[in-house]
């Protein structure tokens, strides 16, 4: 199966220099286009808004957490079917186990390394 | 609690029950206990832990979180210089993606060490709430209104775990598969 890269890509961090890193990183994996939101409210306006192929977002943000991004994102009839793929630090097993009963695509520890995020998408994308 | 309640307790116990002097002992060292303790308090005060010691340190942890940060943009910048270089031959272009890769995975370091400060900053901020309080009970200072409340947030995260606490990314792939 062929990967489409030229899906258009959320990243999602209040952190600057992690949107930047994942930017940077998509686009050495040949994705090129791609956008960013530094909070969940951004975010969700965002993909309300635009046509985005994947959410690759942070857990740890205020107000408006990753977890809540993407129940928000599920609970969207136009949304529900966005692969969506959370990147954080937090490595707890409750936590993983509440993304995926959340509907989360994929999850990624924090640090990770750009064949990592490279597999990850092509295992969402794969079931999208 | 005075000096000589030893004396004043060996002088009434032979007016007492047993149980009503063992009674008197307990009072007696949980009165040491706590003049101990207030010593203790008074000392903090004097030593100002928790009006300059301790926001002294995270005001220098949070200095270092903006140095790092800076420090990580610069060489971000520096990368993506490298990367838009035009007229590098195939051979070379492909090391130098290895290296920028390699610098970009590196850089993901500041997110990692910002959070960890964070919580000791938040975990700094707790103890210093709790020594003010302390000492409010013990030495009761009517010209301060310092009452530091830590940023705890009940819907965040607790960030990076440390090594044995934390599930690997192996073990959360399995739960995906």
């Amino acid at each position: 199966m062929t990967l489409d890269r030229s899906i258009k890509v959320l990243v999602v961090d209040d952190y600057k220099t992690m949107t930047r890193i994942i930017r940077n990183l998509l686009k050495q994996i040949d994705f090129h286009d791609a956008d960013e939101a530094a909070d969940g409210h951004e975010a969700l306006a965002k993909l309300r808004s635009g046509s985005f192929g994947l959410v690759i977002s942070d857990w740890n943000m205020a107000p408006m957490t990753g977890l809540d991004l993407l129940k928000e994102v599920r609970a969207d009839a136009r949304l529900k079917h966005l692969p969506f793929i959370m990147v954080t630090a937090e490595s707890k097993t409750e936590n993983v186990v509440a993304a995926k009963q959340a509907g989360v695509s994929n999850y990624i520890v924090k640090p990770f390394n750009a064949e990592t995020l490279r597999e990850k998408i092509e295992k969402v994308m794969a079931h999208a | 609690m005075p000096e000589n309640s030893d004396i004043s307790i060996a002088h009434l116990r032979g007016d007492l029950t047993a149980t009503a002097a063992s009674l008197l002992q307990e009072l007696d060292s949980l009165g040491r206990i706590i003049s101990t303790a207030r010593a203790e308090v008074v000392a903090l005060r004097a030593e100002g832990l928790d009006q300059s010691v301790i926001p002294s340190a995270t005001d220098e942890l949070a200095e270092i979180v903006s140095h790092t940060a800076q420090a990580t943009h610069d060489i971000l910048d520096a990368c993506e210089q490298l990367e838009a270089l035009q007229g590098v031959p195939p051979d070379k272009a492909e090391t130098l993606m290895t290296a920028t890769t390699r610098i970009y995975e590196a850089c993901a370091f500041q997110d990692i060490t910002g959070q960890r400060i964070a919580k000791v900053v938040t975990a700094l901020q707790l103890i210093e709430a709790r020594i003010s309080k302390a000492r409010a009970c013990f030495v009761p200072d009517p010209t301060s209104s310092h009452q530091v409340e830590p940023a705890m947030s009940t819907v965040l995260l607790n960030g990076p775990q440390l090594p044995g606490n934390a599930i690997s990314q192996s073990a959360i792939d399995a739960l995906f598969d």
